[in-house]
């Protein structure tokens, strides 16, 4: 195995840059070192202001989402060794506003998250001494897969609905939505189809199906919301069976 | 003062270029697929076409048929058969992802929902083929 | 950049315990604003990592008393039993109201919430959501968040001081990472939530956010820290990245075995092997006694050598594909993405890495520090329940506990005190003098981060790890003040202002420097050994001294201070730690 690998990083600092560069570093060929890695390293010990995320190394926070040759992913979970000889080129997430080298500007999707009511809701609450909402197991499986989603937003950066429209309501929040809506504790399916059942939200979405292929938690949000126009057009066909109620 | 002033940098935003569809195979099948409905929406211009021929007699017919046989034609519409089968082949493989068919809380596998679809598919064109080639 | 704004009740840390006390204080009074304040966004925070689960009695055949004494006897005697009463009995309610809130817990076919057997717990009471436990909490909370307007959050923001007048703490300065703004958040009560503070060691399962900021800020301001000789060791974490392998993977069944395959366990006064775990014995014996197990392993040359150092194996083969991948898939994923190995057909290469922090700041039972208006909760606190020896599962719990016990309590104070004035920004102003002449505007630093970090990593490793003596320690405490000394002369490469994160790195590594010196110090007087803390000099537990936890308090002359404060014997007098048996 060749010692070293060449890595090439977008270098961007607003108060010195008009637009991103590209800078190359030599960083060494270790078996077990992710992306990440050698990213550390270059902090560490080459050049201490080059800016990523991360956190946790172990893929749950969601943190070191960038673009590793062209791909989305997670660079705490992609080995170097899957790209010898090299070089790899680290990019800044796609479809993001760059705000400095590797970091790009998310508030956008926690705008979205917060409006497609990511909570549970019921009309009646029950107090803590009650004792638990009943679930089977079957019950929890059919949201389950929906709820691990660790907001890395990847599918965002492979989405290209979300590439070319900002506004689209875009694949994490609205499987998030899904997650409640399915969620058999949830009551509040109605109050979230007046939001999601638009123009930038599931409608805004063509199926490439890009996100569900780049989610490293097997999300799949591409199903998520192909499942939720089905559920919207017979809640659209409800509606105009019997206009009088049955929400 | 409750609230504070964010001063976040201007984001650079780079530009998606008008040729995104060429830069990953993913997206490139994504428009190709996309692109099929314009071969089967002309494959059923042709089958109206040759009602409307049908209907008016045998001379169009006749000149319905000169027209089929040429060889412009004949290589569209051998792409847009390859287009139209694509197309099916898509759909019905993407029609599991969109409906979530749970039996017994298990979910069912995609290849029961996408399967009989094959099936019909597979019967209806062997039918239609019987009828057209029998006489 | 400068700016001031104000809250009623500022979060310091937007985890677990910082979210939970988010949604506290907006509950018990709507009126009152709510800040939190995060280096990250909160989904980012650390709570997201946890595996195993959150203990909470509800089987009927367990009791609130049995939690309490398994937790007692778990810290070794440390932990006010006061305070512990109270935590058990709040435990099954406050996991109860997340469940209400959405937290998708296991459950039971008849669709009550399953729990399951953890480590040093007789009883099975550990809720847990898959091996996920922690992310799925950290997500229910950080979305409920989402619906309570009064939150306000500075996601992305660095707090470096705690703003102070007539000694009552008013706030707090903090960086607006994205742009080198500079806040101050004026406030009438602050609780600090930022974890603990497991990165001043070299192999850690903590994320490279836990560099026990809140601990420092409370400490550089005189407040006391509580028992920060107690560093808790997981025995179970890979090699070189240090992730961990959840407990539950033993209490599903898993062997410990030394490079002769042998379950070395049984020789440490575990008990005897059982083909199936047996709670509170062998594998599922507490992780202080498994991690000296490791110890002295090593010492008879018993483990394996493997390229990260010395490790033992964790053997998950005899459960099957079927039960790993129902029970603990994670740990599968895991070890797949990480080490390339299956952990059906393979064994695990496993070695005790630094997993939690017993210690912390010193608060009562409702998360209030003895320093008027700050409080904390969640693993920067040390209340102390978790004593000398935390409990697995105990500390999700205690975040929720905690966070909404001071949460409620700061809510009600704050009510009640004078909003601080604009005044306070002349404090920013200073606080933004310093960091510029300390790092930013400063040319010619000699020293890198990274060198005095990984020096210091190494130092309290080989000082203050699992066994520690008057001696090592005293070395260790030297080559503190030496890095202390070196940090003021640390360069950075990065004088920009927008998202300077060598500036945040350096930040860090100053409270790092900080909670190592605490911990050495009060590992230096306690002359005893207890739970975490063992020194062979003093092998055994002192009852007649040392039933007290250290308190350590900088003093105005920059010199730490050492004091006792007795602990709380409520109902159950020391016994000896007994497992196995």
């Amino acid at each position: 195995m060749a010692e070293q690998i060449a890595l090439e990083v977008t270098r961007f600092s607003p108060e010195r840059d008009k637009a991103p560069t590209v800078q190359s570093f030599d960083v060494p060929l270790r078996k077990e070192w992710v992306v990440l890695d050698a990213l550390n390293y270059v902090k560490d010990k080459v050049d201490g202001s080059l800016s990523f995320r991360w956190s946790c190394r172990m893929g749950v926070c969601g943190s070191c989402g960038m673009m590793v040759n062209g791909e989305p992913k997670l660079t705490c979970a992609t080995f170097l060794t899957d790209y010898a000889p090299g070089p790899v080129r680290v990019e800044p997430l796609k479809n993001f506003p760059v705000m400095r080298d590797l970091i790009v500007e998310i508030t956008d999707f926690l705008e979205k998250l917060s409006k497609v009511k990511p909570w549970l809701i019921r009309e009646k609450e029950k107090a803590p001494s009650e004792g638990e909402y009943p679930q089977s197991p079957e019950q929890l499986e059919t949201f389950r897969q929906y709820s691990m989603c660790i907001n890395c937003l990847l599918c965002y950066a492979a989405c290209p609905v979300y590439g070319l429209d900002p506004l689209f309501a875009g694949p994490a929040a609205l499987a998030l939505a899904q997650r409640y809506n399915l969620d058999s504790r949830d009551e509040g399916k109605s109050e979230r189809l007046d939001i999601l059942s638009q123009h930038d939200g599931i409608w805004g979405c063509t199926f490439v199906g890009d996100c569900t292929q780049v989610c490293p938690k097997h999300v799949d949000p591409a199903g998520a919301i192909q499942q939720y126009k089905l559920t919207a057009t017979q809640e659209w066909v409800k509606s105009l069976l019997m206009p009088w109620g049955g929400k | 003062m409750a609230t504070y002033t964010s001063y976040p940098p201007k984001g650079y935003r780079v530009r998606m270029s008008t040729y995104w569809w060429l830069g990953r195979w993913p997206y490139l099948k994504f428009i190709l697929r996309e692109i099929s409905s314009v071969f089967v929406a002309w494959f059923v211009i042709e089958t109206l076409l040759q009602i409307n021929a049908l209907i008016d007699g045998p001379e169009a017919w006749l000149e319905m048929q000169d027209f089929f046989s040429n060889p412009i034609v004949i290589a569209l519409n051998v792409i847009s058969l390859f287009f139209v089968v694509f197309h099916a082949i898509t759909w019905f493989n993407l029609a599991p992802k969109a409906m979530a068919v749970r039996l017994g809380g298990r979910r069912v596998p995609g290849i029961l929902i996408a399967g009989p679809q094959y099936v019909a598919w597979a019967i209806v064109s062997a039918a239609v083929a019987w009828l057209l080639l029998r006489g | 950049m400068l700016d001031i704004s104000s809250t009623d009740v500022l979060l310091i840390g937007g985890g677990g315990a910082g979210l939970r006390a988010a949604i506290a204080v907006a509950e018990t009074n709507p009126k009152l604003r709510v800040a939190v304040v995060s280096k990250v966004y909160p989904m980012r925070s650390h709570t997201v990592s946890a595996e195993g689960g959150a203990a909470g009695v509800i089987r009927p055949d367990d009791s609130f008393d049995e939690h309490a004494y398994d937790t007692i006897s778990g810290g070794d005697w440390l932990p006010d039993q006061d305070a512990v009463e109270m935590f058990v009995k709040e435990a099954p309610l406050e996991l109860m109201r997340l469940e209400h809130w959405g937290c998708p817990w296991n459950r039971e076919p008849d669709g009550h919430v399953a729990v399951r057997p953890f480590g040093g717990m007789k009883k099975e009471r550990t809720w847990f959501a898959a091996d996920k436990t922690g992310f799925h909490m950290l997500h229910t909370l950080f979305q409920t968040s989402l619906k309570y307007n009064a939150v306000q959050r500075y996601d992305e923001y660095y707090a470096t001081k705690l703003l102070i007048e007539d000694g009552q703490v008013q706030g707090c300065v903090a960086i607006e990472i994205s742009s080198g703004k500079i806040q101050a958040i004026a406030a009438r009560a602050v609780i600090l939530c930022t974890g603990g503070a497991g990165r001043v060691f070299p192999f850690t399962t903590n994320a490279a956010i836990k560099t026990g900021d809140g601990m420092a800020l409370a400490y550089r301001c005189g407040a006391p820290l509580k028992d920060m000789e107690f560093v808790q060791y997981h025995p179970t974490g890979l090699p070189f990245t240090g992730i961990l392998i959840t407990e539950a993977a033993r209490a599903e069944g898993g062997y410990m075995l030394n490079k002769d395959g042998y379950r070395y366990l049984q020789d440490y006064n575990l008990g005897t092997p059982q083909p199936t775990p047996v709670l509170r014995s062998m594998e599922l014996g507490p992780r202080d006694r498994l991690s000296q197990a490791f110890v002295k392993e090593y010492e008879r040359g018993r483990t394996i050598d493997g390229p990260y150092g010395a490790v033992v194996h964790l053997d998950l083969r005899h459960l099957g594909e079927k039960k790993i991948n129902a029970k603990i898939p994670f740990v599968r994923e895991l070890c797949l993405k990480y080490e390339n190995l299956d952990p059906v057909k393979e064994l695990i290469p496993v070695r005790p890495v630094i997993h939690y922090v017993m210690g912390g700041v010193h608060t009562d039972i409702n998360g209030a520090t003895p320093f008027k208006g700050l409080y904390a909760a969640g693993e920067t606190a040390c209340v102390s329940i978790n004593g000398a020896n935390r409990l697995g599962s105990n500390s999700l719990t205690e975040c929720l506990v905690f966070g909404a016990r001071a949460g409620r309590d700061a809510a009600e104070f704050a009510a009640v005190q004078k909003m601080p004035g604009r005044h306070l920004l002349a404090q920013a102003a200073d606080e933004e003098a310093r960091l510029d002449d300390q790092f930013l505007n400063k040319s010619g630093g000699r020293e890198r981060i990274a060198t005095i970090r990984e020096e210091m990593q190494k130092t309290m490793e080989q000082s203050a790890g699992i066994y520690r003596s008057g001696e090592t320690l005293e070395k260790g405490a030297n080559k503190l003040r030496e890095l202390q000394e070196r940090f003021l002369d640390v360069g950075l490469d990065d004088h920009s202002r927008t998202f300077n994160t060598e500036l945040v790195a350096a930040l860090e590594l100053g409270s790092m420097l900080d909670v190592a010196e605490s911990m050495i110090q009060c590992a230096l007087h306690r002359t005893e050994s207890r739970g975490a803390h063992q020194r062979t000099d003093f092998p055994a537990r002192d009852d007649q001294q040392f039933l007290a936890h250290s308190l350590v308090a900088r003093q105005p002359d920059g010199v730490p201070r050492v004091s006792y404060l007795p602990v709380t014997i409520t109902r159950w007098p020391p016994a000896e730690r007994v497992y196995g048996k």
